[in-house]
């Protein structure tokens, strides 16, 4: 008894300490966090809280709060986790601020590549990309002698073999939940085959043939999949591969340390990474490359944004990476890029696009994740189905104002 | 007087709420875009992407906010989601009739909203009163624990309860396992959509049938025992007591669970959710939230939802009518 409380006095003691040992200076200001709540969050906002007064919230529902967080005045949050795409609504709204004074004062050690600048001015600092790209079976692809497919049609060729084969249970997996998952299959195909989702003026182009070659694709590509392939997701995909069960996959980066995880998987050292397939021989690997960074909000007092900048540029530091070097593909200094990054690195060399990201594309990403299925389902034709997604983006579009 | 106090708050929090989607279905608020030349950099690996495109920025006021209009748009957002135009064009000569119909969303959930309501009615009032009965036959020891294992369904949270149940039936579910085990042959509930309709229209009946039985359980405890006696006397049989005693005595029973069940299931919603099948089925609440819900840049269509509710409540109240109404003949006809 005596000496459990005597451990406990110890450890009492030892905490404080040990609290600000990861963090370069001590931080008085109290200040907020709302990011989302994913591995690589885990760690930044870990090693946020080393400096003191730091209250992070992670919560995957984040992109609904976070415009109205932020808007407010006094904001409710200093820091906020984005992407590519929940960078939008607060760009648009005018609540963070540009970060390019806080940077000459506290961002020494970040790499040109990390800043998202619009118009110049730097609005957002990146931490990691993450796109979704090819992971394969390596021993189930050396067994039967496929090479690796560096083309979607290579793939179905591929699938054929191993379903003929009769190794797994269905030769292929994919996101086909509709809604975001589903669309992000359809914008990485489609941008493949070389399509463009509006003109100059807003008005929608997804019914063309790029829309076509799309659909047509995804056809193919679902006859290889579970037959509940559109109620899957990515942690649906993740585990169809963790337990055996699907030999390649588009699949994104971030879900690869899971699948190489003896604790949850069983196909640990299986597993290799290539990059997105393309849509076209000799074209553009067809995925579209994602960030994740953080932003400052505009409605704070000074002061408290210098803070929350400094406890940023702590959480998107070296202690971080060295605490968590596999939960993505960082692009922070330090970062050696291991054999789960390789996808990553080949889809960007390959030149995936950045995943566009502007009120327009939300429309569109919002209006194939929901018409898509139509024609999976055998609901509709391909063709009335792109054009049932061109009127819906119209409606969309026209009463967000961004059409007359 | 007594009743001024909820008057108002009735007044607060449902007629004033109601009145305000009511007008926002006729309004569209938007932000005035204007088209800019803008160059964005975003990160590659290792390398950094440089794009310059003509984009729409919503424009901002000195102070930085951005500018909106809101304009009166009419019946434009009612337009928008019944598409009177495309319904003429599937039955007109060279329209595909029914199929186009449906593949207007719309219609396709206000198709699902209905057979699910309907369909579940009858079988909830007719497998809660066999329970009841059963259980009021029984002897007296046995019915505690029976009504507490018969509640038990109506207990769990919807959302919880369809997870649990599409857990059992997915891929690889504990119970497509064991039935893949017995007669070798994949199941797939998830890879069409009448096996998923089954799967909600059984599930919802499980879930509400306790309501029910339990409303009906309390209304058999007050038959009266005389008139029994009598039609025991008389020579009637166990069906014709239930036919000209029981039943008429439970009469408003049932039309207070019909009521209640009807408002109930046309709002269904944790189904569509619990068992992901936007897919292939989506009810009309379900097409109220997706409205509502931003997209992945922040955009709602909050015209349209409010549209969108002003005549999902519009549903119901129409079918509600033929309920309230013989219920109010009934009340009448016993003065």
């Amino acid at each position: 008894m005596r000496r459990l409380k005597f451990a406990a006095v110890a450890l009492g003691l030892c905490l404080p300490a040990a609290a600000h040992a990861a963090c370069d200076f001590q931080n008085t200001v109290p200040v907020k966090s709302l990011t989302a709540a994913f591995e690589a969050w885990k760690a930044v906002t870990a090693s946020m809280a080393e400096c003191g007064n730091v209250r992070s919230e992670l919560d995957q529902e984040f992109r609904t709060k976070q415009p109205a967080a932020f808007a407010a005045n006094p904001a409710l949050y200093d820091i906020g986790g984005v992407s590519n795409g929940t960078v939008v609504p607060l760009l648009n709204a005018g609540t963070i601020r540009p970060l390019d004074a806080l940077i000459g004062k506290y961002g020494q050690q970040l790499q040109p590549n990390q800043l998202i600048k619009i118009d110049g001015a730097t609005m957002a600092v990146a931490m990691d990309v993450n796109a979704q790209n090819f992971i394969y079976r390596s021993d189930i692809l050396q067994e039967l002698g496929i090479a690796v497919p560096t083309t979607w049609d290579d793939v179905l060729a591929a699938a054929e073999k191993i379903k003929a084969s009769g190794r797994v249970a269905y030769p292929l997996g994919a996101t086909m939940k509709p809604g975001f998952d589903l669309s992000l299959e359809f914008v990485n195909l489609f941008l493949g085959y070389g399509g463009s989702f509006t003109r100059p003026d807003n008005t929608p182009s997804i019914a063309s043939d790029a829309g076509l070659k799309t659909l047509a694709m995804l056809k193919k590509l679902s006859a290889y999949m579970d037959p509940e392939y559109l109620v899957s997701e990515s942690t649906f995909v993740q585990k169809q591969f963790q337990q055996g069960k699907i030999a390649m996959s588009n699949l994104w980066a971030s879900r690869a340390a899971a699948l190489d995880d003896p604790k949850e998987s069983q196909v640990v050292g299986k597993i290799a990474m290539a990059a997105a397939p393309q849509a076209i021989r000799g074209g553009k690997s067809a995925t579209t490359l994602w960030w994740d960074g953080i932003v400052i909000a505009k409605n704070i007092p000074d002061a408290q944004a210098d803070a929350a900048f400094r406890v940023a540029m702590q959480g998107l530091g070296p202690q971080t990476v060295k605490a968590a070097p596999g939960a993505v593909v960082w692009l922070i200094k330090g970062y050696a890029p291991g054999k789960l990054a390789e996808g990553v690195i080949a889809s960007a060399n390959g030149g995936a696009p950045a995943y566009p990201s502007n009120a327009v594309m939300g429309l569109v990403s919002a209006v194939i994740g929901d018409g898509v299925a139509d024609y999976l389902t055998g609901r509709k034709t391909a063709e009335k189905t792109l054009a049932d997604i061109d009127a819906a983006y119209l409606v969309k579009a026209r009463e967000q104002g961004l059409l007359k | 007087m007594f009743v001024a106090p909820s008057m108002v708050l009735m007044l607060l929090f449902i007629a004033l709420p109601l009145g305000s989607v009511f007008v926002q279905s006729f309004h569209a608020t938007q932000p005035v875009y204007e088209v800019v030349q803008e160059q964005a950099c975003t990160p590659g690996f290792l390398a950094t992407n440089c794009v310059t495109e003509t984009r729409s920025r919503p424009r901002r006021d000195a102070a930085g906010v951005p500018v909106t209009t809101t304009a009166f748009i009419g019946l434009d957002a009612y337009r928008a989601l019944l598409q009177p135009e495309a319904v003429a064009r599937a039955f007109n000569v060279g329209g595909d009739g029914v199929a186009g119909l449906l593949s207007i969303d719309f219609y396709a959930a206000l198709r699902f909203t209905l057979t699910f309501t309907l369909v579940t009615l009858p079988l909830v009032i007719g497998l809660g009163l066999l329970l009841a009965l059963a259980i009021d036959s029984l002897a007296a020891r046995y019915r505690g624990p029976l009504i507490f294992v018969s509640l038990l369904p109506f207990i769990i949270t919807p959302v919880i309860g369809a997870l649990s149940i599409r857990w059992l039936f997915v891929g690889d579910g504990v119970l497509t396992g064991v039935i893949r085990a017995i007669t070798g042959s994949r199941l797939s509930m998830f890879a069409q959509g009448w096996t998923i309709e089954l799967l909600m229209l059984t599930y919802r009946v499980w879930h509400a049938t306790p309501f029910a039985f339990v409303v009906f359980y309390a209304g058999l405890q007050t038959v009266e025992r005389d008139t029994l006696e009598a039609a025991i006397v008389d020579g009637a049989s166990r069906l014709q007591r239930l036919r000209c005693v029981v039943i008429p005595h439970l009469v408003p029973l049932i039309t207070f669970v019909a009521l209640i069940h009807l408002m109930d299931s046309y709002r269904v919603f944790e189904e569509i959710i619990g068992f992901s099948s936007q897919a292939y089925r989506i009810s009309l609440q379900y097409l109220t939230y997706s409205l509502l819900n931003p997209d992945q840049t922040g955009n709602r269509a909050i015209t349209r939802a409010s549209a969108s509710s002003m005549l999902t409540m519009i549903g119901i109240v129409v079918l509600l009518v033929p309920v309230v109404v013989r219920t109010w003949r009934a009340q009448r006809g016993g003065r």
